[in-house]
């Protein structure tokens, strides 16, 4: 008869067939069993968080930058509602994530029973699909199966619950082989004639542009070089979205910059007045489309899309393609080869008068600031801090807010999973557990989370983490008191009545580092400003750097209330011209 | 409305709506109605009824008819929000004025009242196979299979002939023909 295994043997046994090595956790009554079969699977590492929803957004971290899935193990009840948020923030950003949650035993299922919380129910809408493992002859199937469902398709979070006592049941295991297969909801099977119709499209458009999305960066680093194949055999502009920063070189020529809410001028006008927009795993997000009715009314649309269901969901398409895209472009690619070699030749004079276009509209500069000498800008600080680390191979994650959009703006990425910031649910608090997760899959690279001080707040517990592991993670925290995005709505939206967007008492930062174990600095001058960066990149620990910035600088260009692309604010000054007034107000 | 002042757009034009009837089949087990009604709720889309049972114990197959309106597009979103979940096997979607489609439900309506009135009833009810299941020297009940309005109808009828209580069930749907839905 062959050995038995407990359910918290399989657990990990389990993990170890799926090629884990980390996960991030924290024990508690319903899961100790499960902890202690840790000892015994050296393989594995745990490392221990401080809050769980730290756990959910390391592995987040974790996933989005080394393209595998992130596993965090959690106990019942307030373990398993804490990272939820998380769990949310993966689902809506579809990041694959798999979570362990320990279960009171069965037979106290739906007794209100201590630390009891319906985890299935709650995580239900929040994940790809969650199991409740009543009996541990199921277990290794549905940890396997798990994996498939977390890592195929569109990728996203899903969630196991194990009862306590099925933790500690005995029952045989077999060895599992990974194979390589879609889970039969994924659809890759585009046809050669939409690939046809496609490159059709695109010979006989005088104003194309291709708007990229996460699906780029969620189909592998191979997506990404294709993509750039595919943009420069084409000489096609191309935009993209928060999510796809890093898939096609930030500082390219062709690059127009980051698109929507706060994208570039360029991009949201090119947008507007293509006759082609080629959508690559990217799902016409409010924030990306402005005014629906009004949103690139000229255009054919094409949407690439690996989930059937982001097809037409929001803006009506001409021509879906369902599948990968990584493997979409490669058969673009390979057909625009076969059968038009000269493409980017033949096309270069059709579209010329469109670069020239967009020129005009580049040389706005919309990026662009009033700098200052006094103090420093918050926009300086994210192109200082670009400058002096772009050779480095860096890591960015952000938390939420007008930072979050500066760093988008000005940091520019020619990697993908170099970008970690959370877009579909913006979750403040995000940036600084990401950045472990970062750290602890990329142990010798460079992790910076350009974060807000209100953001950073929400989940600074997680320094001790970082202090704990020697994860030499470096929080730049662009700090000027205010819940910056907040107070930006409030002047634009409510007359300037900064209702509770004022932190009244912040901590020291420089001290709090100290008391956490790892290094504080503090810059509050243009002038000292690169020094204290060098230093920061200097210091072999964790670092919380306050980097004090003008208080009442607002994120441009922006879209403002009620307007599609062509209508953008590009600064304060343009605003008194174009002042939002009556029914534009109720939008934004 | 003038004052009021949101961070989103407002709604765009909204388009006809259709009623269609969706049929889905999904692996029976636990909590599996939760995340197709859950799916629904969620997302906003409208149940107007809802049959379920399992139709074949041996692989384990539950069948959901779910009545629902929306417009096109809508539809569309639930039949793909629907495939994407682990349990669902297949989506079908008919319209209710299909012909090709077959729709039915079943009502129970409790009559209490003197012989006339119950007769009366019975005999309003008779074009939609009436069956008496239970009937005592008051009262009785009468099960019926007919579409939803009809049902309503012959519900706001009997009112006055003695009707005190009605218990329907949501509708089911089957092709006509030789063919099923694959």
């Amino acid at each position: 008869m062959s050995k038995l295994y407990s359910g918290a043997e399989i657990v990990f046994k389990c993990l170890e067939d799926q090629g884990v090595d980390t996960i991030f956790g924290y024990p508690g009554g319903a899961v100790l069993p499960i902890y202690d079969e840790l000892k015994n699977f050296s393989s594995v590492k745990h490392y221990l968080v401080r809050h769980e929803q730290g756990a959910g957004h390391a592995a987040e971290g974790y996933a989005r930058s080394s393209g595998k899935p992130g596993v965090a193990l959690v106990t019942s009840g307030p373990g398993a509602t804490n990272i939820v948020t998380a769990l949310t923030d993966a689902y809506m950003d579809s990041i694959p994530i798999v979570c362990i949650s320990g279960q009171v035993p069965t037979h106290l299922i739906g007794t209100d029973a201590f630390q009891e919380a319906d985890t299935t129910g709650i995580t239900r809408p929040c994940t790809k699909h969650n199991w409740l493992v009543k009996d541990v002859k199921n277990l290794a199937k549905v940890i396997h199966r798990a994996f498939e469902v977390a890592t195929t398709g569109r990728p996203g979070p899903v969630l196991i619950d194990i009862p306590k006592d099925v933790q500690f049941q005995k029952t045989s295991y077999t060895k599992y082989k990974k194979q390589k297969k879609l889970n039969g909801k994924a659809k890759n099977n585009f046809k050669q004639n939409e690939i046809d119709e496609l490159i059709k499209l695109m010979s006989n458009s005088s104003k194309p542009i291709f708007y990229t999305g996460g699906g780029v960066i969620n189909s592998g680093p191979k997506a990404s070089t294709l993509l750039r194949e595919l943009v420069y055999a084409t000489g096609f502009p191309i935009t993209s979205t928060l999510q796809g920063l890093g898939a096609f070189p930030g500082n390219d020529n062709q690059f127009v910059g980051m698109l929507g809410m706060h994208g570039t001028y360029e991009a949201n006008n090119a947008m507007h007045d293509c006759d082609l927009m080629i959508n690559v795993g990217a799902r016409f997000d409010d924030r990306i489309t402005g005014k629906i009715d009004e949103f690139s009314p000229k255009s054919k649309k094409v949407h690439i899309d690996i989930d059937p269901s982001s097809i037409n969901k929001n803006v009506k398409v001409d021509l879906p393609i369902i599948g990968d895209v990584g493997e979409v472009i490669n058969a673009t690619l390979k057909t625009i080869k076969k059968k038009k070699p000269s493409f980017a030749k033949s096309n270069k004079q059709k579209i010329s008068k469109w670069w020239e276009k967009i020129e005009k509209w580049r040389s706005v500069c919309s990026l662009d600031y009033i700098n200052s000498e006094e103090t420093i800008k918050p926009q300086y600080a994210v192109q200082r801090l670009y400058e002096l680390t772009k050779d480095k191979d860096t890591f960015i994650t952000t938390e939420v807010g007008q930072h979050q959009m500066w760093a988008a703006q000005h940091y520019k990425f020619d990697k993908p999973n170099r970008w970690m910031t959370s877009g579909g649910l913006g979750t403040m608090g995000y940036g600084l557990p990401a950045a472990i997760g970062v750290q602890v899959a990329h142990p010798s690279k460079l992790v910076v989370d350009i974060a807000g001080e209100a953001s950073v707040l929400m989940t600074m517990q997680e320094m001790s983490t970082a202090v704990q592991y020697s994860l030499p993670i470096k929080i730049f925290i662009l700090n000027n008191e205010y819940m910056g995005m907040v107070r930006q709505w409030q002047e634009l939206l409510h007359d300037k009545n900064y209702s509770e967007s004022y932190t009244a008492a912040l901590p020291d930062f420089v001290k709090l580092a100290e008391a956490y174990g790892c290094v504080g600095i503090r810059a509050s001058t243009p002038e000292e400003l690169d020094d204290k960066i060098i230093e920061m990149l200097n210091t072999e620990r964790p670092v919380i750097f306050d980097c004090r910035v003008d208080k009442i600088e607002n994120c441009f260009p922006m879209i403002p209330s009620g307007k599609p692309h062509n209508q953008m604010l590009l600064g304060p000054n343009d605003q008194k011209d174009k002042k939002i007034t009556g029914k534009g107000k109720t939008l934004v | 409305m003038a004052k009021a002042k949101s961070a989103y757009s407002i709604p765009g034009k909204k388009g006809k709506l259709d009623t269609h009837i969706i049929v889905v089949w999904v692996d029976n087990e636990a909590g599996v109605l939760a995340r197709v009604v859950g799916l629904f709720s969620g997302r906003g889309y409208n149940i107007e009824s809802l049959a379920v049972a399992e139709v074949d114990p041996k692989l384990n197959i539950s069948r959901i008819t779910i009545v629902t309106t929306g417009t096109p597009q809508v539809i569309e979103q639930i039949k793909l929000q629907l495939k994407k979940l682990i349990p669902v096997h297949k989506v079908a979607d008919f319209m209710r004025n299909d012909k090709k489609v077959i729709f039915k439900e079943m009502a129970l309506f409790k009559v209490v009242g003197n012989s006339s009135k119950r007769k009366k009833a019975l005999n309003a009810c008779k074009k939609y196979n009436a069956v008496i299941l239970d009937k005592t020297n008051k009262s009785c009940v009468i099960q019926i299979t007919a579409m939803r309005r009809e049902i309503d109808l012959m519900a706001k009828n009997l009112k006055r002939l003695g009707l005190v209580s009605l218990s329907r069930t949501g509708a089911v749907a089957m092709t006509r023909g030789a063919d099923t839905f694959r």
